[in-house]
This record gives structure tokens, C-alpha cells and sequence, in this order.
């Protein structure tokens, strides 16, 4: 069970790393014309890895709990941080569409990709089941 | 409960409606005129805050705070025969710039559909996980 578990953990937790930068991106899109509202994002690269570090702990012992990975869990532990704008409004808004457009469409495509290795990782279980 | 990308567009597109309703109050009584300054009508605008999630603080979704009449002095006019004129002899016209509520119109909309093509790709995205491993 548990090599199941690691064969398809990596593509869900970006999965769940991905669903929660589209949150934010949609939280950006929707708040383009707030004044004073800051832009914010999750660095994706930094963020799948500090997920994958908990998931690198072995269990010597039968006794042991295990670490499990909690694709949630570790999604949430990441903090958003801030954009930083190409150019200042007087408003102190900081959401420039054309960024957020780029990032919404770059992190939708990742997801149905991050979904497409899924379902071939799927597609080979199911094949190795089946003894086909 | 937990803020869903619905909320969050779904809100958003509601303020942004609320904008274009404004908008279109302004332009329809951008003509009127009055017999004094204090009932002449002054355009109207949202004001917009931004809805943080409890659960999530970087998630957050638009709520219109109030609507506030602009701080713009309407037009005085002498129009002596205007049946609203008052006893000098002038009318106020309405505060309102068409220009000013054009573009503002035209941002209003480009936002909605911005939320709503944000939608869309959600509702896709949440299709495609339903149907993984079939």
C-alpha cells in the first residue's frame, strides 16, 4: 500500500500545491480594483520541495508512526509572499492583470499536465494489477 | 468554512456588477439638472475591500464596503427659462463626467469577464480531477 501511496505522492501534492496558487491567483484577479490590496503568490519550486523533505523519513522500526505525506498539510505550511509590481498605483493596489493572467494560465496548464502524469501513473497500477 | 475559487470569483463578480450598476446610474442622470445645489445628483461609486478568508489569510475575496456620492460640485447653470430655475435664475446639473464613467464602465466590465474566465478554467480543472483514472 505504502509504495502506492509514494508512486502517486509527488503528483498530489502539486497537485494540491497547484490548487492552492490558482486560490491565490483568483484572489488576486478578484481584487484588481481594491485600493491597498497587495498581490500575493506561493514560490512553487521552494514550496514542492519543503513538501517532499517530509516525506523523506524512513521507519527503521515496525513500531514507528509513520511520517505520511499530507499533501494539505503541506501546502498550508507554505507562506505566500508578496508580488512586487512592476509599477506602483496611487491606490497601493499591486495587482497588474497582465502578470496575473500569464501566472493563472501557466499554473492551469501545470495542473491538467500534474493531472496527465497522474492518470498514466494510474493507467500503469492499474495495467500491474490487472496482469495485463 | 473555507473560502472555494467560486467564492472567490463569484464574490468578486457581484462587486463588479455592483460597479456597473452605479456606473449606469451615473450615465442615465448625467443630464438632469436642478433647482438647487444640495439636489443635484452626484455620482456614485463602490467602495471596494478586500474579504480575507479566516481559514486562509491569503485567500481573499471582494466585498463592496459602501457606495459613496463623489465629492464633486455639480454645474450651476443660468437658465432663466427653465421652469426649475430659481428665483437668479439658474440650474445645477447633475455631477457627473460621462468620460470618467466610460472608462470606468469599460474596467468594470473587463474585470467581470476576468473573473468569469477564471471560473471557467476552474470549473475545467475541478472536470478533469473528477474524471482522473478512468
Amino acid at each position: 500500500m505504502n509504495a502506492i501511496d509514494d508512486y502517486l505522492a509527488t503528483g498530489t501534492q502539486a497537485l494540491a500545491l497547484h490548487a492552492r496558487r490558482l486560490d491565490l491567483i483568483a484572489s488576486n484577479i478578484a481584487n484588481a480594483a481594491t485600493p491597498g490590496f497587495k498581490a500575493r503568490d506561493i514560490d512553487f519550486a521552494a514550496a514542492l520541495k519543503s513538501a517532499d523533505t517530509g516525506h523523506a523519513m524512513d521507519r527503521s522500526h515496525g513500531a514507528h508512526l509513520s511520517a505520511g505525506t499530507d499533501p494539505e498539510g503541506a501546502s498550508a505550511a507554505v507562506s505566500a509572499g508578496y508580488r512586487i509590481p512592476h509599477q506602483t498605483s496611487l491606490d497601493g493596489n499591486t495587482v497588474e492583470l497582465g502578470t496575473e493572467q500569464v501566472a493563472f494560465a501557466e499554473n492551469a496548464a501545470r495542473y491538467e499536465a500534474t493531472i496527465g502524469i497522474l492518470n498514466g501513473r494510474i493507467q500503469t497500477l492499474m495495467s500491474a494489477i490487472r496482469g495485463e | 468554512m473555507t473560502m472555494s475559487i467560486f467564492d472567490i470569483s463569484g464574490r468578486a463578480m457581484s462587486a463588479q456588477m455592483v460597479r456597473l450598476n452605479a456606473t449606469a446610474s451615473n450615465m442615465a442622470n448625467a443630464g438632469t439638472v436642478t433647482g438647487s445645489a444640495e439636489d443635484a445628483y452626484r455620482a456614485r461609486r463602490p467602495i471596494f475591500a478586500a474579504a480575507l478568508d479566516e481559514a486562509s489569510a491569503a485567500r481573499a475575496t471582494v466585498d463592496v464596503e459602501r457606495v459613496v456620492a463623489m465629492d464633486q460640485a455639480p454645474e450651476r447653470r443660468h437658465e432663466p427659462g427653465h421652469p426649475l430655475a430659481d428665483a437668479d435664475g439658474y440650474v445645477w446639473a447633475a455631477a457627473v463626467d460621462p468620460n470618467a464613467e466610460m472608462v470606468d464602465m469599460m474596467e468594470a466590465a473587463r474585470q467581470y469577464q476576468n473573473n468569469v474566465e477564471v471560473l471557467r478554467t476552474a470549473r475545467s480543472l475541478m472536470m478533469s480531477t473528477l474524471r482522473m483514472g478512468q
